[in-house]
């Protein structure tokens, strides 16, 4: 048996909309993975201790704000100078198509989930990303 | 109740909030059919008005706001232009909880969900040409409500108009925000002593102005059902009432100037059934529990907005749809204004295309439908009163709940609406996922090319203008009296006396929403959740 995965779901930003944040959060759960949820209004210096302290292998952002141009290259450059881009970085919000391009592209984070994008999609995806060597 | 031949297995058979339904209703279903009194009559299910739209159509009031100042005043012109007849704003998310726009913690967040709105020079933009004499003004704030609501009557004063005859809605509901949407400053008893020092303040210098528009439109859209919605928001009312009585108001003071606010969300008839339950509930409540006697704080008031959580990011265009159904939900349950989203905010705060489109839909219901002749159209269905028994009872089962808890602030603390809401956003998004619940576009009728909309965008140099206006601000103002005015407020925000004249003297000295909350904060300390999943 492998251990389970270890993600932390975290909501960045001023934004108190919560409701996604937690839909996925047990989701992940009953998919058998270990859920770390940051409660609100994290900054990126938080989250990323945050992920190292408790040795996650995901981090899942939920930003509604439209704040993402801002949050998501911030969190991207703390993590490559604490070392840590081997973990697979999931944001989930409303985020315009090219801002996904963009954040993948540019900034590294595995994938976007617009709205609408079903939990079995997001638990697959994480499943399937955590199995590549990091 | 008899048994009726059963729904055939595929078929969804129960109301969004679970409610079991028969395959249809007969005269036994509805007690109390026969005495049903006419609209305009307590406890007013069927309307608070004998002739409703007749009289008066409801108020057409897009919630509107982005960017600067500027951008906002010519937004708002437009929709004046076009027929709307009110006015609502819609601040950004800095502006909310209370941070002004060169703070840190409002870096990307500056004019995106709303329009930046840090001191009264900001104020003053945001009105610049609009009487509010004369237009009647809806501001969602909550946390720094006390402090945008001066700004407001500061600018009122500076164009002459009579603070007596102002009219308008603040929304200035703290509660919600600990259940639902978590835009909370300070913990929950000093910020019910703000929202109390707002209401008393009206009552007794701007009486036409709603002090509080309790809202259940944001425990919606965190995922409950129209039963908890309608349930915790009376709940709410009970508390705010309870808060003002204690302050030494009398009920028929205040009460006839309480507003509600509440979700047009898909299942049309259970949101009727709502809006109907909800108006009786409160009559009974504000009769028998507080004994009021003026007739006024007996009948509910209440704005309507469509559900935004409904509203698909795919085929966007089904948008459109979705809205006018629930539009006519909150119409045909006697909603005295109504806000229809438009069809891209799935994506973004709405394009004007998008806003006209939405606007004009509620032109269409008013003008062409004929719906609003009659009041209350489907009074005496027998599926519709069922329905709006049942909602009321199951409403008033929580309510008692939350009553023996001691009220809904220790229910707050306890977690308790926080842990229902997030059990039934669980529950509805485990039916989507299998089918059970459809989205027309998102898990059945999917297309494979989405069609694409012109979105309205905000780039970051709202960011910067705001903040260069700031730092002239701060450089320009006299800060000897600003820096006084902020002790002065310190110090009322210790004692017990009512903040409000002492806000309204800092604004007027250009002291910014972020200083004034801050000042706020080191009094009264901040407030962290415990997060329940």
């Amino acid at each position: 048996m492998t251990s389970p995965i270890r993600v932390l779901v975290a909501k960045p930003g001023l934004d108190g909309h919560d409701r996604g944040a937690k839909v996925i959060a047990r989701a992940l759960r009953d998919a058998g993975m270990e859920v770390i949820y940051t409660g609100l209004r994290q900054t990126p210096e938080m989250i990323v201790n945050a992920a190292l302290q408790e040795d996650v292998r995901v981090i899942g952002l939920s930003i509604l704000s439209g704040a993402h141009n801002a949050i998501v290259p911030r969190l991207m450059e703390l993590l490559r100078e604490k070392d840590m881009t081997g973990l697979v970085v999931v944001v989930g919000g409303i985020i315009p198509d090219e801002d996904a391009r963009q954040l993948k592209e540019k900034y590294g984070v595995a994938e976007v989930f617009q709205p609408g994008a079903s939990l079995e999609e997001i638990v697959n995806f994480i499943r399937s990303a955590t199995q590549q060597p990091a | 109740m008899k048994l009726r031949a059963a729904g055939t297995g595929e078929r969804r058979c129960e109301s969004m909030s679970g409610i079991p339904l028969e395959p249809y209703y007969t005269a036994e279903d509805a007690a109390g059919m026969p005495v049903l009194p006419a609209p305009g009559e307590f406890p007013y299910t069927r309307g608070i008005h004998e002739t409703m739209y007749r009289g008066k159509l409801w108020t057409m009031r897009q919630f509107s706001g982005f960017a600067t100042p500027e951008e906002t005043n010519e937004r708002y012109r437009y929709l004046l232009s076009q027929g709307q007849t009110g006015l609502s704003v819609a601040f950004d998310l800095p502006t909310l909880m209370g941070v002004d726009g060169d703070h840190p913690a409002a870096a990307g967040e500056v004019g995106k969900c709303g329009v930046a709105i840090s001191s009264l020079a900001d104020m003053e933009t945001l009105f610049r040409g609009i009487p509010l004499g004369d237009v009647t003004v809806s501001m969602t704030i909550n946390s720094p409500a006390p402090v945008l609501f001066a700004m407001y009557l500061a600018v009122a004063g500076q164009q002459g108009a009579d603070r007596a005859k102002l009219s308008g809605t603040l929304q200035n509901d703290i509660l919600k925000e600990y259940i639902a949407q978590k835009e909370f400053l300070y913990p929950p008893r000093p910020s019910m002593r703000l929202v109390t020092d707002v209401i008393e303040f009206c009552a007794r210098e701007v009486p036409k102005f709603n002090p509080i528009s309790i809202s259940g439109y944001h425990i919606r859209e965190a995922g409950s059902t129209a039963v908890q919605e309608l349930a915790f928001t009376l709940r709410d009312g009970i508390e705010y009432v309870d808060w003002a009585l204690e302050r030494g108001l009398k009920v028929d003071e205040f009460a006839p100037r309480l507003s509600f606010f509440f979700n047009a969300h898909n299942d049309f008839f259970e949101e009727i059934a709502k809006y109907r339950a909800a108006r009786r509930m409160w009559a009974y409540i504000m009769r028998d529990r507080y004994g009021a006697r003026d007739e006024r704080s007996w009948k509910m008031r209440f704005h309507t907005q469509t559900a935004g959580c409904s509203l698909t990011w795919q085929q966007p265009y089904n948008n459109v749809i979705r809205t006018t159904i629930q539009a006519l939900a909150g119409v045909l349950g006697g909603t005295q204004s109504l806000h229809t989203n438009s069809l891209d905010e799935a994506y973004a705060l709405p394009s004007e295309h998008a806003v006209t489109l939405a606007l004009r839909t509620q032109q269409v219901i008013a003008y062409e439908s004929g719906i609003p002749e009659v009041a209350d159209p489907l009074g005496g269905s027998y599926y519709l009163e069922f329905l709006t028994n049942e909602v009321e009872r199951q409403a008033n089962e929580y309510i008692r709940r939350i009553d023996g808890m001691g009220g809904m602030i220790p229910a707050v603390e306890q977690s308790f609406p926080q842990r229902e809401i997030a059990e039934a956003s669980f529950r509805y998004q485990r039916q989507v996922e299998k089918g059970e619940a459809v989205i027309v576009g998102v898990n059945r009728f999917q297309s494979e090319e989405d069609e694409r909309i012109e979105l309205l965008q905000i780039d970051d140099s709202a960011a910067r203008r705001q903040q260069e206006r700031l730092a002239a601000l701060r450089r320009e103002r006299n800060s000897a009296r600003a820096e006084s005015c902020l002790g002065r407020l310190r110090k009322a925000a210790e004692g017990k006396e009512n903040t409000m004249p002492h806000i309204l003297d800092a604004v007027k000295a250009y002291v910014t929403v972020g200083e004034i909350c801050q000042a706020f904060r080191d009094v009264f300390g901040a407030w962290t959740e415990t997060s329940v999943l």
